[in-house]
């Protein structure tokens, strides 16, 4: 939603009307999109759906970011 | 060439997991190596929720948590189709497994309130005594859409997810359901809020 300076909790509660994909595929799709992301590539267009979810699920969204930073440090080591 | 072959990133090592013998061996020892160093990187990213845990303690968490990720990927290993490379494929089990088993141990002795009255905390997250009229009604609608709209487990995982914080492999280990069925509840609780919310004057929570 636009317009609104929601509090933060109030958009944890409705979410967001994009459409999204669930845990499992997020599973599924989270290598290729996060590589996709590192090579600067649209991962959200190419992987419709995955961002919405990491939005709506704090526990994806912990694994996307773990799973980024990782391979991050392998680039460097 | 296989098509398996020919994708991007391909590690040989990969095809050894197949192998019968010491090849074979070789590969599942440098896969675990490979799980076993994404667990503990995830174990001690996370180690802040875990302050009761020693630093041995940890590690064996991280260890528990590649050798059930080791298990998962030489199950799954014909469904790799080369879209990453084998070892962010691989890696993704290990940081599942050991962010799950973070989660659940730092919520191990901590009592889940699956009580639907507590969405009435939610007066607390609105806004405040100078906030104007129209916030304090969306905040209405959205008590009211809790309150009325949902189904009673629909309010309980909407609650416990958002209003308590319980992540979402906590609370699927208590109502033994699992994460993407819990997460699905969720979403259509949400979207059954949202068009509560909406139909009662806010049509911008749906935009």
């Amino acid at each position: 939603m636009t317009g609104r300076d929601l509090d933060p909790t109030l958009k944890r509660l409705l979410g967001s009307n994009e459409p999204e994909i669930g845990c499992d595929e997020c599973f599924e799709q989270l290598d290729r999109y996060v590589e996709l992301q590192l090579a600067g590539a649209p991962a959200d267009e190419l992987v419709p759906g995955l961002r919405a979810h990491l939005v709506g699920c704090p526990a994806c969204a912990e694994e996307h970011e773990s799973l980024r930073a990782l391979l991050e440090l392998d680039s460097v080591s | 060439m296989s098509a398996l072959a020919q994708a991007p990133g391909l590690e040989e090592w990969h095809l050894d997991l197949h192998a019968e013998g010491i090849r074979g061996d070789e590969a599942v020892a440098h896969l675990h190596g490979l799980l076993l160093r994404a667990a503990r990187f995830e174990v001690f990213r996370r180690r802040g929720s875990l302050p009761q845990l020693s630093a041995v303690e940890l590690d064996e968490l991280a260890q528990d948590a590649a050798d059930d990720a080791a298990v998962s990927v030489l199950r799954r290993l014909d469904d790799f189709r080369g879209e990453s490379s084998f070892r962010t494929w691989a890696y993704k089990f290990a940081l599942l497994e050991a962010s799950v088993k973070v989660r659940r141990r730092a919520w191990r002795d901590r009592e889940v309130t699956l009580e639907p009255e507590h969405w009435e905390s939610l007066a607390h997250a609105g806004p405040g005594p100078d906030e104007d009229v129209e916030n304090a009604a969306l905040l209405e609608a959205v008590r009211d859409g809790i309150r009325t709209a949902l189904t009673p487990r629909q309010r309980q995982v909407l609650v416990a997810a958002v209003l308590e914080g319980v992540p979402i492999d906590v609370l699927a280990e208590r109502l033994e359901s699992n994460r993407n069925a819990l997460y699905k509840l969720l979403h259509d609780a949400r979207r059954r809020l949202r068009a509560y919310v909406a139909a009662a004057g806010f049509p911008e929570v749906n935009e």
